[in-house]
C-alpha cells in the first residue's frame, strides 16, 4: 500500500511493453523505487501494522477495501450518466437524490456519503471541487484524479473558475451560470452532463461510452463525435 | 387519524427539525478554530441562502475529527453565495455563484 512499482518482474505482464521501440510509443528506464521512503510511507505503514498486530483490522480487510476502491471507475458513473439520459423517471429520481438514484443500480455508498447529482443545462454550467482535501465521490468515480487535489486546482476553481475551464478547452459564455461545488463534508457531488446532440438513435451503452471523468467533475462537456485523441 | 393529525401530535425534540428553510438568509461564523474544520477559511463572515435542508441529518464532522461525537446527530445546509460577493476583484458575470454544505452550527441567521 502507498507505494506502487516496487515489483521489478516483467514476466507476468500480459501486453508487450516493447521498452525501447516504437511499440510502446515512448522508451523509458526500468521503473524501480530507488528513494527511501518518506515521512507519511513510513507513517502509513507504522499504523497499518499497528492495527494488524493489535488485531483490529486484518491483513485481508485491508486488501479488500483497495478491492472496493479498485471496482469503482469513472465507467459505473459514466453508466449512471447514460441511464438518466435515457430514462427520464431515473433521472428525476437521480436529480432528486444521488445516492438512492446509484444505489438503484446497485452502486454501494461504502463511505456513507450523500450524493448530489448536478445537472448541466444550456443555462447553468455545474463545476465541483474541494478546496480543503479531495473529497470526491469516490463510490461511483474511483479515485480523483491528480489535478483535483493539488492546490493549484483547489484554488483556482473557486477564484476563477471560468479561467480554469478555459484551459481544459471549455469556453462558457456569459449568459451561462457557473455554480461551483465546494465538498467539505459529508456531501460529494457528481456532474450530469448535457447529452451532446446527434446522439439521439445511440444505444444506453454506446451513451455511457462518450461520458468521461472530466465531464463528470465538470470540466468538459461530453462531446459527440469524440474529438481525436 | 390522518397522518396530519398524528404529526400534530408530535413534539420534536430540540434540534430534530431543521432550524432553516429554503430561501433563509443566514451568515456564516467568523471564528477560526485551531484544529479540525469544515467551514473553508474564505467562506467566514459571508452571507448566504439556504437552498437546500441536506434530507439525512449528520454528525458534526468537526467533533467527529476528535472522536467527540457522541452519536449527536444535526442538519447540514446547502448554501448559495455569488462569486462577487466572495470575491470583490471576481471578473465573470454577477450570475456565477458558489454553493456548499456547511453544519448548522456555522451559521447564523441574519
Amino acid at each position: 500500500m502507498g507505494t506502487v512499482g516496487d515489483d521489478n518482474d516483467h514476466d507476468g505482464h500480459d501486453h508487450d511493453h516493447g521498452h525501447g521501440d516504437a511499440g510502446h510509443g515512448h522508451p523509458h528506464e526500468e521503473i524501480f523505487i530507488a528513494d527511501a521512503p518518506g515521512y507519511y510511507d513510513l507513517m502509513e505503514t507504522a499504523v497499518r501494522e499497528l492495527l494488524i498486530e493489535r488485531r483490529l483490522f486484518g491483513a485481508d480487510e485491508i486488501r479488500r477495501q483497495i478491492e472496493v476502491l479498485d471496482s469503482r471507475t469513472p465507467a459505473l458513473g459514466a453508466k449512471v450518466v447514460a441511464r438518466a439520459w435515457v430514462d427520464e423517471g431515473f433521472r428525476r429520481r437521480l436529480l432528486e437524490d444521488g445516492r438512492k438514484g446509484c444505489e438503484e443500480l446497485g452502486i454501494t455508498f461504502y463511505d456513507d456519503t450523500q450524493l448530489i447529482v448536478l445537472e448541466n443545462t444550456p443555462k447553468v454550467h455545474n463545476l465541483i471541487v474541494c478546496t480543503l482535501c479531495s473529497c470526491y465521490p469516490r463510490p461511483v468515480l474511483g479515485l480523483p484524479p491528480d489535478w483535483y487535489k493539488l492546490k493549484p486546482y483547489r484554488a483556482r476553481a473557486v477564484y476563477e473558475p471560468r479561467a480554469v475551464l478555459e484551459e481544459f478547452g471549455t469556453r462558457i459564455p456569459d449568459d451561462v451560470e457557473i455554480i461551483v461545488s465546494d465538498s467539505t463534508a459529508m456531501v460529494r457531488y457528481l456532474v450530469l452532463p448535457m447529452r451532446p446532440p446527434g446522439t439521439e438513435t445511440m444505444s444506453e451503452e454506446d451513451l455511457g461510452a462518450l461520458v468521461t471523468r472530466d465531464a463528470m467533475i465538470g470540466v468538459i462537456p461530453v462531446e459527440y463525435p469524440k474529438e481525436a485523441a | 387519524m390522518t397522518s396530519q393529525s398524528i404529526a400534530d401530535a408530535v413534539v420534536p425534540a430540540l434540534g430534530e427539525t431543521p432550524t432553516f428553510k429554503i430561501g433563509d438568509v443566514v451568515r456564516t461564523g467568523t471564528r477560526f478554530p485551531v484544529g479540525h474544520y469544515r467551514l473553508p477559511m474564505y467562506l467566514r463572515g459571508k452571507s448566504a441562502v439556504i437552498e437546500r435542508v441536506i434530507a439525512t441529518m449528520g454528525v458534526d464532522n468537526e467533533e467527529e475529527g476528535f472522536g467527540r461525537n457522541a452519536g449527536s446527530k444535526g442538519h447540514y445546509y446547502r448554501i448559495a453565495i455569488p462569486l462577487k460577493q466572495i470575491w470583490t476583484d471576481y471578473r465573470g458575470p454577477a450570475s456565477d455563484s458558489l454553493r456548499v454544505e456547511v453544519f448548522e452550527n456555522w451559521l447564523e441567521r441574519v
